[in-house]
């Protein structure tokens, strides 16, 4: 905050509140579980190695770990992803799939799910694939289809244009999607919908670099758009006036954006509310539309409510698990409601 | 010395697909010169913010070239630009959660590196911007909080941020008050000249403009351009001829435009001092024409002080009737069938 003191002590006293959450929460999440395994065992797992249990090791180190680790990057990538999609369309509707990549991943995901499969193409055995990573890819696939569909449009048309573009190919590949299913048999649908359910659980550590590399490639490269990002944020002219290549900043976040969604949708299933709620709920914290603080509070925040959301899906205490798609929304929706209503600050940051 | 802008044979408007490009103004040649500051007058619709969008290298000339000192726009990168030009549009008022001070600080990214962290030199710059518009107090107010007029300052403050030689504005004063819009004028005016900056302001103002500009650009519904002292263009016709429509006449000897009024019945007035002024303006509002002749008029006003109180006599017809007020003597006189409102209306 330029030449303001206490709100940059504010925001230090803010990212250190946030950082120690976040960390706090991917602990409790390594602990919790359907069996509950105390800080200390966790350690022992971890740093001794072959001391303890072999049953708790392989829990903390093939399961909990990885899990907690792909809510961290999931939750920060969607929370910057939707930051940027809000910025670039200065609307604060926008989510990271406005422009339509979890319905291409889906229909990805639906074309091996519901027509190969059980048209008996087994690509797993030819390629040499597990399913999991044949959905991935289907799902990356799909997603990447359609972004480069949007993304093709984005030098010609203004903005308002490509987020109704967006919305456009989203509900046509939806309704292919859905043709599918209509035509597909119960038990194939459940193998669909578990996927469109969405899990943190799915990515193991042999994935985990694709995964990791691309949410960290993202995440680091849109903080380098800071600075035209604030003047995008007063319109396209606004920023053009003040020397900033409009048209690059716009495809460069548009795709940094899609790259990041795309990637947890490909690994993860599609994540709905968490982009669009965790950068209002950083506005709201820290009381500024500014990029150099929104981008790493949306990092943090997005993490600390993905691996919350997740502890929540657990149910910990009990048998059984629930859909992280419906925890994160029923979880999330009141806390922003709240926030929205006791500030209004919806009006006050898209004017 | 070179010309901070020069536009030679410019030729704005749009292209449309399909058709033939649309012409909004044709043929211009005219240069903005070092501590000027021009007023752009036009009616409505003629295209001054299509002008002021292209000599800011916004939109693309149909044809013709545009300089800015000495180097052609085409050939300056984004930075290069917004180093040399600042612009105001009407579009651009502040949104977002920021407080007046970073949006101004917005003015300071063609300078600053990629990270757009300040420098005192920055931060001297931002200060004296937010002063010399007068807002220095309005700096850690949020934007959203400010009023439209307030919002205009910062904006423009944002604008001189950006140390350019060439500051377009499209409306600044579209959203202030008339003792506002002196302020801005006059701040502007005396910003050219101390600093030497060239200013090239768009505006419906035409009184304020008259009484502020160096030069008067003139936009015309035929897309030309006529460019002079305002006092010149006043005397030779040219602003009468700009902007003269079947409602308003240029009264230039007021320097003022004047409604044409459809009078409806003659009036004789007697009185002086403001009284006379205002009871005439008001006559003349509801459609009647004051005459000095008392024997040209069946009605007749007669302005009337005692004690200090105003009163205003109406003679019809002989008959004398007293009014108090100056609002009872006009509702009496639209009462009056023989004005014939409901015919003009």
């Amino acid at each position: 905050m330029p030449g303001s003191d206490t709100s940059s002590s504010r925001n230090a006293l803010l990212f250190s509140i946030l950082g120690v959450g976040v960390l706090a929460l991917a602990v409790a999440n390594v602990c919790l579980g359907s069996a509950t395994i105390s800080l200390g065992d966790v350690w022992a797992a971890l740093v001794d190695g072959e001391s303890g249990s072999s049953v708790t090791r392989q829990i903390v180190v093939d399961f909990r770990l990885p899990r907690a680790m792909t809510a961290l990057l999931a939750g920060s990538a969607l929370a910057v992803s939707g930051l940027l999609m809000q910025t670039i369309f200065r609307n604060p509707l926008a989510d990271p799939f406005v422009l339509g990549v979890n319905s291409g991943a889906s229909l990805g995901v639906a074309i091996v799910l519901l027509v190969l499969a059980p048209a008996g193409v087994s690509l797993t055995q030819g390629l040499e694939l597990s399913g999991h990573l044949l959905v991935v890819l289907a799902a990356t696939g799909g997603a990447a289809v359609v972004l480069g569909i949007v993304l093709s449009f984005a030098q010609r048309v203004d903005v308002m244009s490509l987020l109704i573009l967006g919305l456009m190919l989203s509900y046509a590949v939806g309704a292919v999607v859905s043709v599918l299913m209509f035509y597909s048999m119960a038990e194939r649908l459940q193998s669909f919908f578990a996927w469109s359910y969405g899990t943190f659980g799915n990515v193991a550590w042999s994935h985990m670099r694709v995964f990791g590399a691309c949410i960290g490639a993202g995440a680091a490269a849109s903080l380098f758009l800071c600075k035209p990002l604030d003047a995008m944020l007063m319109g396209e002219r606004f920023a053009e006036s003040l020397g900033t290549k409009v048209k690059s900043v716009r495809i460069l976040s548009l795709g940094l954006a899609s790259l990041m969604a795309g990637t947890v949708t490909g690994f993860c299933g599609p994540i709905g509310f968490l982009g669009i709620a965790a950068p209002h709920l950083c506005r709201y914290l820290f009381k500024t539309s500014q990029h150099k603080v929104l981008i790493p509070a949306s990092l943090l925040g997005g993490a600390g409510i993905a691996l919350a959301a997740d502890l929540v899906a657990k149910a910990p205490g009990f048998d059984g698990a629930l859909p992280l798609n419906a925890v994160t929304a029923l979880v999330g929706a009141p806390v922003i409601i709240v926030a929205l209503i006791r500030q209004r600050n919806l009006r006050k940051a898209f004017g | 010395m070179s010309v901070p802008l020069e536009a030679i044979g410019l030729s704005v408007g749009y292209e449309v697909k399909g058709q033939a490009a649309r012409h909004v103004a044709s043929d211009l040649s005219v240069q903005l010169k070092a501590g000027e500051f021009v007023c752009l007058l036009g009616p409505n619709g003629v295209g001054k913010s299509t002008l002021i969008r292209t000599l800011s290298g916004m939109q693309k000339p149909l044809a013709g070239r545009i300089r800015i000192s000495d180097t052609e726009i085409e050939q300056m990168s984004p930075k290069e630009k917004a180093r040399a030009v600042s612009v105001v549009l009407t579009d651009s008022l502040p949104q977002g959660m920021f407080d007046a001070y970073s949006v101004v600080a917005l003015g300071r990214h063609p300078h600053t590196s990629w990270t757009g962290s300040l420098g005192d030199k920055d931060r001297a710059r931002i200060e004296w911007a937010l002063k010399a518009v007068g807002a220095t107090e309005l700096a850690y107010r949020q934007v959203s909080e400010l009023s439209d007029g307030e919002r205009q300052k910062v904006v423009i403050a944002r604008a001189l941020t950006q140390e350019t030689n060439l500051i377009l504005l499209d409306e600044p004063t579209a959203f202030l008050d008339l003792p506002r819009r002196v302020e801005l004028m006059r701040t502007l005016r005396d910003l050219a000249r101390v600093e030497g900056l060239s200013i090239l302001l768009s505006t419906h103002d035409l009184d304020l403009a008259l009484r502020s500009a160096d030069k008067l650009w003139l936009l015309d519904g035929a897309g030309k351009l006529t460019t002079g002292m305002p006092e010149e263009l006043a005397l030779d016709g040219c602003i009468a001829s700009t902007f003269t429509s079947n409602e308003v006449d240029w009264d230039s000897e007021q320097g003022a435009f004047r409604m044409h009024n459809h009078t409806c019945a003659t009036v004789s007035l007697e009185g002086n001092g403001a009284a006379a002024v205002w009871t005439r303006r008001a006559l003349t509002r509801i459609g009647y024409e004051v005459v000095d002749n008392a024997d040209a008029s069946k009605l007749r006003i007669r302005i009337v002080e005692t004690d200090g109180d105003l009163n205003w006599d109406l003679e019809t017809n002989g008959e004398v009737s007293r009014k108090p007020t100056l609002q009872s003597l006009v509702r009496h006189l639209l009462g009056q069938e023989h004005i014939g409102l409901s015919e003009r209306l």
